[in-house]
């Protein structure tokens, strides 16, 4: 543990990706089996243990240290798993040998709810402050050291010279502490055999069009649906769910796990169906009903009649055990066509293609939209083959316009990471009437990005000299400043007083001139929803 | 003077001693402590910028405070030396005496004492040895004004043994390298080269332009720094494999470029915390403080047993939640112009 605590610390400290891929190569040349396999999976946050999570920490925490001098130490630090690291309080005399990476993955692996509590501290009590921060990152699957699972995979590919294409391609439907792939790498042994498992393929992503046009003639226009990006994999009759990261999501879309008929890897989108939650008839939901089936590990029968989920097609990779990824996208899309007819309409449909007759009508077509699901166009060239990443020149993303509304400060919390110290998540507010007759705030969101680091260290500056009121880590600040702030769209909401909830709201810029009372009004943010 | 009959017959109300935003104000004799702006008549406790500032009619300090402050601003007007331990008779029948809060060279707390009340003023201090000053004295009094810089519990400040350990390993895995320490210019960095010297390292130091006065401030105070050369007449190569100490803003500036493929580190008990330390760019951070941290601040509080603190600055309020869960008295003071994030 001692050596893994040290790559996690050099790991932490390091900016350049050079000597990060270097460090990690290191440590998996040096290291033995099976301790580099774990690792390596908690490096790129394969592990979970369903025992051990932050409110673990906190709980365990709060039978140590006063709760509210843990809430300030939590705050000023930054981070959960540190706080804890820093204010164990260590036992006296020897401390007992430090466990093996494997020995505490064994451990954290046998713990249980009921005997967590007694079980970490246990564990904790053998380790240094260093030592007690890799664990808790490691048990608690959220490393955030800026170790991407791409880096860890180059650097493996860097520590055994071997392609890291390669590596990619092996990686998936492998389970840590991933034997078979030191074997081929480190030992030369055969590869793992993945080819027969329904292992992930990286997605084709888009830069956003900025200010340019494209010409039609050799770009195709459909709409971009505001779910969230999936590739449904099936290969020998099993069938995989997988996120944009790769991550397997099957067990939260179980519906999606049985319908598909043949051995196919398709990318698309995966939308909630329902007219009522301001979608198209039969047709898509808002993001506002995808949300409740997020992140779930189980689902139930209820929810999933409520919020039944398909997916809209966008490309097919694979079919029949043919690789289509060299070819055209106009060629794939007719085989995607061609292919609908022999998926359940219950579980699928294609994203439509939009047609215009010049760039100017497709950008009417585009400010015309007024489906809660449609996020803006993309646009692909019709000849680009499906590679993986963002490559210049073949997808574009041509998001709709944000709306905007002017809102006034009303709280700000201390940031995480690397701003720890700064106020830098902000809850604002739309007045419920003449703020001149004595109108009150009601919160309508909350932001943390779209400001530049100058613009931070300002608005920090302005909170610490307008509070006039602190709750933990939380200050009310003065009703001084306007943002003016962008978002996506605004649906009604049970959860918040103000019964809105704004959709990716970000700080679009800073009305320093703007006096708060001519800030806007609720009555104008409820008439932009489109439930 | 009959004090028991003072304590017996009036209450103790310490009016003459009023926290002001620009420092503690001492009525009877109209004179401050740490002002931050110029005054008639200044008691200053040790010399970092934020505590000794310049233009006061007369100084009350040390002989190394003055001497740090004439460094600074080039006059000796006005100034007043105290030795430590010395008892200097104010206006208004107030008593001031320098004791040593072990912060820095010349650093002192200043006790008070007027009409039977004791109240004493640390400035910023330490309880972790230092080879560069003398040690912090315990001193009972009434009201204890503290700093509160690392008043955190997360704050544990490891022996800077360990911690010059980790730096010495770091030189010589990374031989063609140097190790750029960024340290405060005065005691950081003079403290850092002493206790370098002391386990044993005895190659020549290289150390930025703006340290060299003060190293040699500490040297005609008598503190043995070693062989120490200016890295501005230093060659490249000779650097190699060499500690090299900068201001903290010099760590990451254009002067760096002349450094062999520095290693850049800090000593400051931010260090401790990780994110701090990715903020400065800094890759090996060393934990070394020349303030109290949290098991130091609450001990001593423990020791002086005073009716009430007063806290100065830094993390005021979980040092004030310690203080009611101890069941003592303590108040914030929240002056301005003291500064501690480079420390």
């Amino acid at each position: 543990m001692e050596r893994f605590a040290a790559l996690v610390d050099a790991l932490v400290y390091t900016r350049s990706r050079n000597e990060k891929l270097r460090l990690i190569a290191s440590y998996l040349r040096d290291t033995a089996d099976p301790d580099r396999g774990w690792a390596l999976a908690a490096l790129t946050g394969a592990l979970d243990f369903p025992a051990v999570k932050s409110s673990t920490i906190r709980a365990m925490m709060q039978q140590r240290v006063d709760p509210e001098l843990w809430a300030l130490s939590r705050d000023f630090v930054g981070d959960t798993a540190e706080t804890a690291s820093l204010l164990w309080p260590a036992p006296d005399g020897e401390r007992e040998p430090a466990p093996t990476v494997s020995e505490a993955v064994a451990l954290l692996s046998a713990m249980t709810r009921a005997n967590v509590q007694a079980e970490l501290p246990r564990l904790l009590d053998r380790l240094d402050p260093s030592g007690r921060y890799a664990l808790l990152k490691l048990a608690t699957g959220a490393m955030r050291i800026g170790v991407s699972s791409r880096l860890a995979k180059v650097a493996f590919a860097q520590a055994f010279a071997v392609a890291v294409e390669e590596v990619e391609e092996h990686w998936h439907g492998l389970t840590a502490p991933y034997p078979e792939l030191f074997a081929w790498a480190a030992e030369g042994a055969a590869p793992p055999d993945t080819a027969s498992r329904p292992t992930f393929r990286p997605f084709m992503l888009a830069h956003p069009l900025e200010d340019g046009t494209v010409d039609l003639a050799d770009y195709a226009a459909e709409w971009k649906w505001d779910g969230i990006r999936v590739e449904l994999v099936r290969v020998n009759g099993e069938t995989r769910l997988y996120s944009r990261s790769g991550d397997d999501i099957s067990a939260t879309f179980p519906e999606l796990t049985d319908v598909l008929p043949i051995d196919a890897v398709l990318d698309g989108e995966l939308l909630v169906r329902g007219s009522h939650q301001g979608g198209e008839e039969g047709g898509a939901a808002s993001f506002n009903a995808l949300q409740q089936r997020l992140g779930r590990k189980t689902v139930s029968r209820k929810m999933l009649n409520e919020y039944p989920a398909f997916v809209r097609l966008y490309d097919v990779l694979m079919a029949e055990g043919a690789d289509l990824r060299e070819l055209p996208w106009s060629e794939r899309r007719t085989r995607l066509e061609a292919l609908m007819p022999r998926l359940p309409d219950s579980h699928f449909d294609i994203s439509e293609i939009v047609s215009a007759p010049d760039f100017a009508a497709l950008a009417a077509i585009r400010e015309s939209a007024r489906d809660a699901a449609i996020e803006g166009l993309m646009l692909k060239r019709r000849d680009s083959p499906y590679v993986a990443g963002r490559k210049a020149g073949l997808w574009y993303k041509w998001k709709r316009d944000p709306l905007l509304i002017d809102c006034v400060l009303m709280y700000a919390q201390r940031g995480s990471g690397k701003r720890s110290s700064f106020y830098s998540d902000y809850t604002f507010g739309c007045w419920n009437g003449d703020p001149d007759d004595g109108a009150d705030l009601l919160p309508v969101g909350k932001a943390y990005s779209g400001f530049t680091d100058a613009e931070l260290k300002q608005i920090d500056r302005h909170v610490r000299q307008h509070t006039v009121n602190r709750f933990g880590p939380v200050r009310e600040v003065d009703r001084s400043l306007v943002f003016e702030v962008a978002f996506d769209s605004v649906h009604t909401s049970k959860r918040h007083k103000s019964g809105l909830a704004m959709r990716f709201p970000r700080i679009h810029r800073i009305r320093w001139d703007k006096p708060s009372h001519e800030a806007d009004r609720i009555e104008t943010l409820s008439a932009l929803i489109r439930d | 003077m009959a004090p028991a009959l003072l304590e017996s017959s009036m209450a103790r109300d310490f009016a003459w001693i009023r926290p002001e935003p620009h420092g503690i104000h001492i009525a009877p004799a109209d004179i401050w402590i740490d002002p931050s702006r110029p005054v008639p008549r200044a008691l200053v406790t040790h010399g970092h910028a934020d505590h000794a500032r310049g233009g006061h009619g007369e100084t009350i300090a040390t002989p190394e405070t003055l001497a740090i402050m004439e460094l600074r601003y080039q006059t000796r007007e006005g100034a007043r030396p105290a030795q430590y331990g010395e008892t200097i008779r104010l206006s208004g029948g107030v008593d001031a005496t320098f004791i040593p809060a072990g912060h820095v060279l010349g650093s002192a707390q200043i006790l008070l004492e007027h009409a039977g009340e004791r109240v004493v003023v640390t400035g910023d201090f330490k309880r972790q040895p230092d080879p560069t000053c003398t040690p912090f004295v315990t001193t009972p009094c009434d009201i204890f004004v503290t700093e509160a810089t690392f008043g955190l519990p997360v704050f544990r400040h490891p022996p800077i043994f360990t911690e010059l350990t980790r730096l010495i390993d770091r030189l010589h895995a990374d031989s063609d390298r140097c190790v750029l320490v960024g340290a405060y210019a005065l005691g950081k960095a003079q403290r850092v080269i002493a206790e370098l010297r002391q386990i044993g390292h005895h190659d020549p130091i290289y150390i930025h332009g703006a340290m060299e006065r003060m190293c040699r401030l500490y040297e005609n105070f008598g503190i043995d720094l070693g062989e120490l050369r200016l890295v501005s007449d230093s060659e490249k190569d000779a650097m190699r494999g060499a500690v090299v100490i900068c201001p903290p803003s010099a760590l990451n500036d254009r002067w760096s470029r002349r450094l062999p493929d520095p290693v850049t580190a800090m000593a400051s008990g931010w260090m401790q915390v990780r994110q701090r330390a990715r903020q400065r760019n800094v890759e090996l951070p060393l934990v070394i403080s020349d303030h109290a941290d949290w098991d130091e601040l609450t001990a001593t509080i423990e020791q002086v047993d005073p009716q009430e603190s007063w806290i100065t600055h830094g993390r005021e309020e979980a040092l004030l939640r310690w203080h009611q869960l101890h069941q003592r008295r303590a108040r914030a003071l929240a002056l301005v112009g003291y500064e501690d994030e480079d420390d």
